[in-house]
């Protein structure tokens, strides 16, 4: 067994017992905690397929960003864990069920003489002069340029929408209006009256 | 392919793990109606698991447009997660649960 193979199992084992974890955990603490070791055995394996920049990506923005403010959230909401115990027994048998045609259709896709036979092999590129970061940034800004734009007004609407969802105005806050501000009138303010009668 | 007994690393055994991840993750997402951040905990698996899938086939057929649009999908999860963990807090509260059975409040 080669080195790489032994890096692949090992990540590869881990990723699988984590995801299972997340989906079989009943505290949701532990199940994000899980989703981080899966996030970051995943990275591993991204790593030996030489994605460099995405793996490193995952870790900087999944692992960094993303599940803290998973762990955030699941950590201020006050979830009742034995409710959520309930009626586990149930399902997982209809869950098994319904998975059993999908291992099916995977099987005979991966079976199939394309995959088996084709020359899909490992390619070292160990003695050339590579550069993951270098190739993806000449993909993205020129071929992808439009995309890459979308992707920012995406975010930018991320971040408005998160933001707009959980503001909350406070009765006791001492801010003036803007509605009833912007749609004064004169005859709101100034009052004439004759003083010469 | 073979090399003493045990098969070398090829496309097949990447797609193997992400399949199988995948397959996990419905299976989560059936399970666990109670919990709505496991719901997304689970999508955020299922999208782990295809840009797996890319990034292999970006690897083995040496194409690197496999890994750009990994990028884009992990852009559009980071905006997913943001959005979708704020309108759980809103809902949490306004219903005091994430019970995803009890959000039929449409159903009449």
């Amino acid at each position: 067994m080669t080195f790489e193979q032994l890096v692949f199992y090992g990540f590869a084992g881990i990723t699988l017992i984590a995801g299972l974890a997340v989906v079989s955990l009943r505290n949701p603490v532990h199940a994000a905690l899980s989703l981080i070791l899966c996030f970051f055995s995943t990275a591993g394996l991204w790593l030996l397929m030489e994605a460099e920049f995405l793996a490193i990506a995952l870790v900087l923005v999944y692992v960094g960003a993303v599940m803290v403010l998973f762990m955030f959230v699941v950590m201020m909401l006050d979830i009742n864990i034995e409710e959520t115990k309930k009626g586990f027994g149930k399902i997982i048998l209809f869950a098994m069920t319904l998975t059993i045609p999908m291992v099916i259709a995977v099987g005979t896709v991966m079976n199939s003489d394309f995959f088996r036979t084709s020359s899909f092999s490992y390619i070292s590129r160990e003695d050339m002069d590579y550069n993951n970061t270098k190739e993806i940034g000449l993909k993205l800004f020129t071929d992808y340029i439009l995309l890459f734009e979308i992707a920012s007004l995406i975010l930018l609407v991320a971040i408005i929408a998160a933001i707009a969802l959980t503001l909350r105005t406070s009765r006791q806050t001492r801010a003036p209006n803007v509605d009833d501000q912007v749609s004064v009138r004169r005859s709101d303010r100034v009052k004439l009256i004759n003083i010469k009668e | 392919m073979n090399d003493g007994g045990i098969t070398a690393l090829t496309l097949n055994s990447y797609l193997l793990v992400s399949a199988s991840l995948f397959i996990i993750s419905i299976v989560g997402i059936l399970l666990n109606r109670k919990n709505v951040i496991l719901l997304l905990m689970c999508i955020e698996l299922m999208l782990l698991a295809v840009n797996t899938n890319f990034v292999a086939f970006s690897f083995f057929l040496d194409d690197i447009t496999g890994q750009v649009v990994v990028f884009f999908v992990l852009t559009v999860a980071a905006a997913e997660a943001a959005i979708g963990l704020a309108i759980l807090v809103v809902l949490f509260r306004n219903r005091d649960s994430i019970d995803v059975k009890k959000l039929d409040l449409l159903r009449g």
